[in-house]
């Protein structure tokens, strides 16, 4: 899913500083599940912004509301009808979302309450850690299902550099080094020869690289 | 042997000589004169001056403007390219840069991270790695075509050259490593400094049985100490090093104004025993910083006069 | 067993601290207490097992936001008391009334009383 982190709340505050009414809106899905702008986290923060209001003697109403998603137009059109009562509007969603509800309420000034920062597992309750950057040529088949472009730094297609040092990355020591990872499944799955094939220089036009991109079905439009 | 390209590196390595190439690092300002002093210390003790790239990510004179002053001044220089700071265009570009001036030697590499030097805030590039630079290159001379199919219009002549680390994690792969290095295209390689003989020359075992050493020359890199600070630093902080404790030992057993001279002791002593490696072709000293005693380590190595080839 | 206790303190029962979140805690401090702190079962004594563990790390997510927005995550504590244990209840709640009044009020509780008498 995407894993966001919620923004520091004073550059929140910072957005609003002169509104005395906003909408806070929350997204029900993977900002839910990394604790970011779900349902809960939208309480906690309405209550923070209104008392970090109150300190300054000033007053904050805020409206809560929290949608199925807001990558899709149905969901964002649940808010038509009172988006317009407000003077501006919080999303915790993350940046897609965001973005979207600037789209279609374009009238309305739309703030990040959070920085959306990869797409990612849950390891653990309470760790994200990324594993994918979405270059669009999917090489995991070639990897044992370990991705170079998203867990090694320098993402090399004929890794490990120099630096691995006993697993880990040389840029940080508690992080694994993806192709120790990569060897060592290649190894359990008695794959390891497939380690001397070299991986061809890639094809990033797929990826950011090559601008923004989309997707069409003929088929379902 | 037959020489595929007129660098006088590959000349001398293919008429059987032991090979001698040494580093030298670019100033952090626009004072091309630093190389030039630099240079002129050792160029008589070496075959090839390797000019190192953004070392440890910290923005130095590049290393393609000091090999063109090597090149003037009528040196051999080795150009060090890395891959993180530039993409297949600027690679390219870069390589006939080089080749415009008649350098004919490039070292492949990654390159550290951009976290370690003066810019962590950057971004890095890494369009593409060390082994898909080497094909380039490779392919730009060998094709005389760009990576994207066009003609060149003279091509590089270039020697090419790589890293290689007996002593990184994993070490199970470090030979593999060499395969493909070898596959992709790569005719010489400098290693990583060697302190723990040992284990360099069950990795050149490993090579040999492979039939990698028929392939390729391996020079084996050296690193004098200056101190057992400087030991216990490499050993500790640097990753991919390995140095023994018996030579940490060694340099801290000596009062600290002896230290530096213990260092040299060291080195020269793993060239003689490197030499009695099979498969070892040559040398690349690493002296960062202390230049000035190239010349020393190459004597009292029994490599002095270098060779002289057409 | 009739020891007294400050009567600043209000008491709010749950069947374990695992049950309060975070919003409780904010919105306490948002209805304008001075300070506010949760007391639960010893350390390895919870009787839901990791209830208290729980609590103990929301407390301290919770301190960081009121550090956060000014208030001061000093006005919450975490703090571990037997159930049976009257004397520590006691104690502890004169601890906390004596910190919080040195602390004196909250802004927000000022805030309110400053809006009601406009």
């Amino acid at each position: 899913m995407i894993v966001a982190e919620r923004k520091p709340i004073d550059e929140i505050r910072a957005f609003i500083e002169n509104c005395k009414k906003i909408l806070l809106v929350g997204c029900n899905e993977c900002v839910t599940v990394c604790y970011a702008g779900g349902k809960k986290e939208v309480e906690i923060l309405a209550s923070a912004l209104k008392m970090a209001f109150m300190k300054e003697g000033k007053e904050l109403e805020i409206t809560e509301v929290t949608l199925e998603r807001q990558c899709d137009h149905e969901y964002l059109e649940e808010i038509r009808s009172i988006i317009g009562e407000h003077e501006a509007v919080i999303s915790l969603a993350c940046g897609v979302g965001v973005q979207f509800m600037a789209e279609k309420y374009p009238q309305v000034p739309i703030f990040p309450g959070v920085n959306t920062l990869f797409m990612g597992v849950t390891e653990e309750k309470g760790v994200w850690t990324e594993r994918c950057q979405g270059c669009g040529q999917c090489i995991l088949g070639q990897t044992a299902g370990i991705c170079p472009i998203s867990r090694c730094a320098k993402r090399l297609l004929n890794g490990p550099c120099g630096g691995s040092t006993k697993g880990k990355c040389e840029i940080n020591p508690e992080l694994d080094c993806a192709w120790q990872l990569i060897i060592d499944r290649l190894k359990e799955l008695d794959k390891l020869d497939d380690y001397d094939k070299l991986v061809p220089i890639k094809d990033w036009s797929t990826e950011r690289a090559g601008g923004p991109r989309k997707v069409v079905r003929e088929d379902l439009k | 042997m037959e020489t595929k390209t007129p660098s006088k590196l590959e000349k001398i390595l293919a008429a059987g000589h032991l090979a001698v190439t040494s580093e030298c690092g670019p100033p952090r300002g626009s004072e091309g004169e630093v190389i030039s002093k630099k240079a002129e210390m050792i160029k008589d003790y070496v075959d090839a001056i390797n000019i190192t790239d953004n070392q440890t990510s910290v923005t130095r004179l590049c290393s393609l403007a000091s090999c063109i002053r090597l090149k003037l001044m009528g040196l051999e220089p080795i150009l060090q390219m890395v891959t993180r700071d530039r993409n297949r265009i600027a690679l390219q570009s870069d390589i006939l840069g080089a080749a415009s001036f008649d350098i004919h030697n490039i070292l492949c590499l990654s390159g550290d991270h951009q976290q370690f030097g003066d810019n962590p805030q950057g971004q890095n590039v890494f369009d593409l790695d060390s082994m898909q630079l080497i094909q380039t290159v490779r392919y730009m001379r060998d094709e005389g075509k760009f990576l994207g199919g066009d003609e060149i219009e003279r091509p590089p002549k270039m020697f090419v050259g790589a890293a290689a680390n007996p002593f990184a994690d994993p070490f199970e792969i470090r030979v593999r490593r060499l395969a493909k290095k070898i596959a992709a295209g790569v005719e010489f390689i400098q290693t990583q400094c060697i302190y723990n003989l040992e284990k360099f020359e069950l990795w050149m075992k490993q090579a040999r049985d492979r039939g990698l050493l028929e392939k390729v020359y391996i020079l084996a890199g050296v690193t004098p100490l200056k101190s057992a600070g400087m030991a216990k630093y490499m050993k500790n902080r640097v990753p991919g090093m390995d140095v023994p404790d018996e030579v940490v030992n060694r340099m801290s057993g000596v009062p600290k104004e002896n230290q530096a001279e213990e260092g040299i002791k060291i080195c020269i002593e793993s060239i003689q025993r490197l030499k009695e490696v099979e498969g070892v072709r040559g040398f690349h000293v690493m002296a960062i910083e202390w230049e000035e005693k190239v010349p020393e380590i190459v004597e009292g190595a029994g490599l002095y006069p270098r060779p002289k080839v057409k | 067993m009739r020891l007294s206790y400050p009567d600043s303190i209000r008491i709010i029962r749950l069947p374990c601290t695992g049950k309060v979140d975070v919003i409780h805690i904010m919105e306490a401090f948002e209805k304008g207490a001075d300070g506010v702190y949760v007391a639960g079962c010893l350390d390895g004594e919870c009787h839901y097992l990791t209830g208290n563990l729980r609590a103990k790390k929301r407390v301290e997510y919770a301190k960081k936001l009121l550090d956060e927005i000014g208030i001061g995550g000093e006005r919450l504590e975490m703090y571990n008391i037997a159930a049976s244990d009257g004397p520590r209840f006691a104690v502890v709640a004169k601890e906390m009334h004596e910190k919080i009044k040195t602390m004196g009020p909250s802004p927000i509780r000022e805030a309110i009383a400053r809006k009601k008498a406009a």
